[in-house]
């Protein structure tokens, strides 16, 4: 029996001149939710396609439950994979999806029912074909066709992507289950908030490269930093970088800074300009250390957005 | 109530046992998947639907003297050659171009046996496709004895069986080659329709190379199975050509499934 459900070591994918995930490594214990966090086109999903052997990796190897995915014996009741809620035929109807991916697995029909019941579509939706589902809908197919063979694993893409604020909080609390059960979940999100609030563990990637590891409460205590705002963004980035402080755009306008709040102000004042909001960024959650984190490696257009 | 469906074992299993699952099972889910979209669904009907109204159709209006089994085997395995490479085609190409091969690809990693299922199921459709239109023909020939004092002739032969089922056979598989080689089911029923076509034009119209036709068309190939008197040179012939529209875009085609990455968008 591996130690760990999950462990990705080196995986690398070079697209011709492009490193789309540059040796990534991390590992998914036994019991837990790992949050896998990135901005859009991060590696997030090009690296779960490898570790369910999808994709072929340039190097690097991973394990599910200790073996390669490929060697699995009916990997289907091991690791339950959801990575794109729509990639479903337009012309099957939801019920026929979970009875497909039941006969492969050897399951009986009642399955189907169950899982049917448990992701909470209702029985004439299910009987629908699903090119008339909403996303929502699809990603309650997708949980359900991952939970189909009662798996110890789950890997999960974009999961939440889609479902209401209810469908968020059942989500959670089916993982939650799922963990205290001993199950082991890998679940990636491009936002924060949708994993802040159940994940054990965080992975955060940016630009093919794991930038944060560890448990949350890890990540939290030194997110630290210092968020300094003022009316005048322009002239206030101008003062940080003529005082030699590095800094990145905050989420919710402002930067961020590693340099302690005193010689953020110190920097203002030196250019004269009027601050209106310094303090620690650490009570503002994860989301500053995320966007920090990401912020270098963050398309080129979002980084624009967040600074206007 | 629902909550312990999604219970992991409270013991983790010991790994054992060969990688990916059972064929049997694989088969069963491709057989199904050939049937269990509309679009798959309608194409069977038509399948199935084409050949009684064929026959229907000889009965009303050929000349008695005419009707007879050999005739209404011929008639009947027109719309099959037609529609039954689309089966081939689709069951591949659907996978990429509705994507659906995340799905089947991370339930049964082994692209080659997800194939070799793939290729089973649309060869025992195939059979049962060539024993409705044999059926469909002798049903016709009984009724255009029994209705317009047919001609009623059921001389045939073996080795007219055997044409026909090679016939409609290599056209299921040469679909089904294009569905792996181009994977995208438009472009795929496309060049299937169009360029074999293109090739027949050429070789028709182009004097110079009456000669070779038979060897590197697939259709005028073809034309000596229809006549159930097949020489050993039309053997060669349209084993020459079948290679050339069948095997090679098959092998690039296998080649492409096995190694083309599937991505979600």
């Amino acid at each position: 029996m591996s130690e760990n459900a999950i462990e990705v070591v080196g995986l690398t994918k070079r697209y011709g001149r492009h490193l789309a995930v540059d040796d990534v490594n991390f590992t998914v214990r036994w019991g837990s939710i790992t949050g896998f966090l990135g901005p859009n086109g991060a590696g997030k999903s090009t690296t779960m396609r490898m570790m369910v052997g999808l994709t072929p990796p340039t190097a690097g190897r991973s394990t599910v439950l200790g073996l390669d995915y490929r060697r699995l014996p009916n990997p289907g009741r091991h690791a339950g994979v959801l990575l794109d809620a729509s990639a479903q035929h337009a012309g099957r109807t939801g019920r026929e999806i979970l009875h497909l991916g039941a006969t492969v697995l050897g399951l009986p029909e009642k399955r189907v029912d169950e899982i049917v019941e448990t992701v909470g579509l209702r029985s004439a939706e299910a009987g629908r074909r699903t090119g008339g589902y909403s996303l929502g809908m699809r990603q309650r197919l997708g949980i359900g066709h991952a939970l189909l063979g009662d798996p110890q694993v789950l890997i999960l893409d974009e999961p939440a992507n889609g479902l209401d604020p209810a469908g968020i909080h059942w989500m959670r609390g089916l993982l939650r289950g799922f963990a205290d059960r001993g199950g082991s979940v890998l679940l990636s999100s491009h936002l924060l908030h949708e994993v802040e609030v159940v994940a054990d563990e965080l992975v955060v990637i940016g630009g093919g490269t794991i930038v944060a590891r560890g448990s949350k409460s890890d990540l939290l205590a030194t997110a630290g930093g210092t968020l300094v705002r003022a009316a005048d963004a322009r002239a206030l980035s101008a003062a940080l970088h003529h005082a030699g402080i590095e800094h990145t755009p905050a989420a919710e306008g402002g930067y961020l800074t590693s340099a302690p709040t005193e010689q953020a102000a110190q920097a203002a004042m030196t250019a004269g300009v009027v601050l209106s909001e310094l303090r620690t960024a650490s009570e503002g959650g994860l989301e500053e250390l995320f966007l920090r984190l990401t912020a270098d490696h963050a398309r080129p257009d979002s980084t624009e957005g967040a600074r206007r | 109530m629902t909550t312990q469906t999604i219970e992991p074992g409270p013991t983790r299993p010991v790994l054992t046992g060969r990688p990916g699952v059972p064929f049997r099972r694989q088969l069963r889910a491709e057989l199904r998947k050939l049937f269990d979209t509309r679009a798959g669904r309608w194409l069977l009907i038509a399948i199935f639907a084409a050949t009684p109204l064929v026959v229907t159709g000889v009965l009303i209006l050929a000349d008695p003297k005419n009707l007879t089994y050999s005739q209404l085997v011929n008639f009947t395995q027109s719309p099959e050659r037609i529609l039954l490479p689309i089966v081939g085609i689709l069951t591949v190409s659907s996978e990429w171009s509705q994507r659906t091969g995340l799905l089947t690809f991370t339930l049964e990693p082994n692209r080659k046996r997800v194939l070799l299922a793939k290729l089973s199921a649309t060869l025992l459709l195939g059979v049962l496709v060539i024993l409705v239109g044999f059926g469909s023909a002798a049903i016709g020939n009984a009724l255009g004895i029994a209705l317009r004092d047919g001609n009623g002739s059921w001389s045939f032969g073996l080795a007219s069986y055997r044409d026909i089922a090679v016939v409609l056979i290599v056209g299921l598989l040469q679909g089904l080659a294009y569905g792996m080689a181009l994977l995208i089911t438009a472009v795929a029923i496309v060049f299937f329709y169009v360029v074999p076509n293109l090739s027949n034009l050429l070789f028709s119209s182009v004097s110079g190379l009456k000669d070779v036709a038979p060897w590197l068309d697939l259709d005028k190939a073809q034309a000596a199975l229809y006549v159930h008197q097949v020489t050993a040179e039309q053997w060669a012939q349209f084993a020459v050509a079948t290679a050339i529209w069948v095997i090679m875009p098959g092998s690039i085609g296998v080649i492409r499934v096995l190694r083309t990455e599937v991505k979600s968008s």
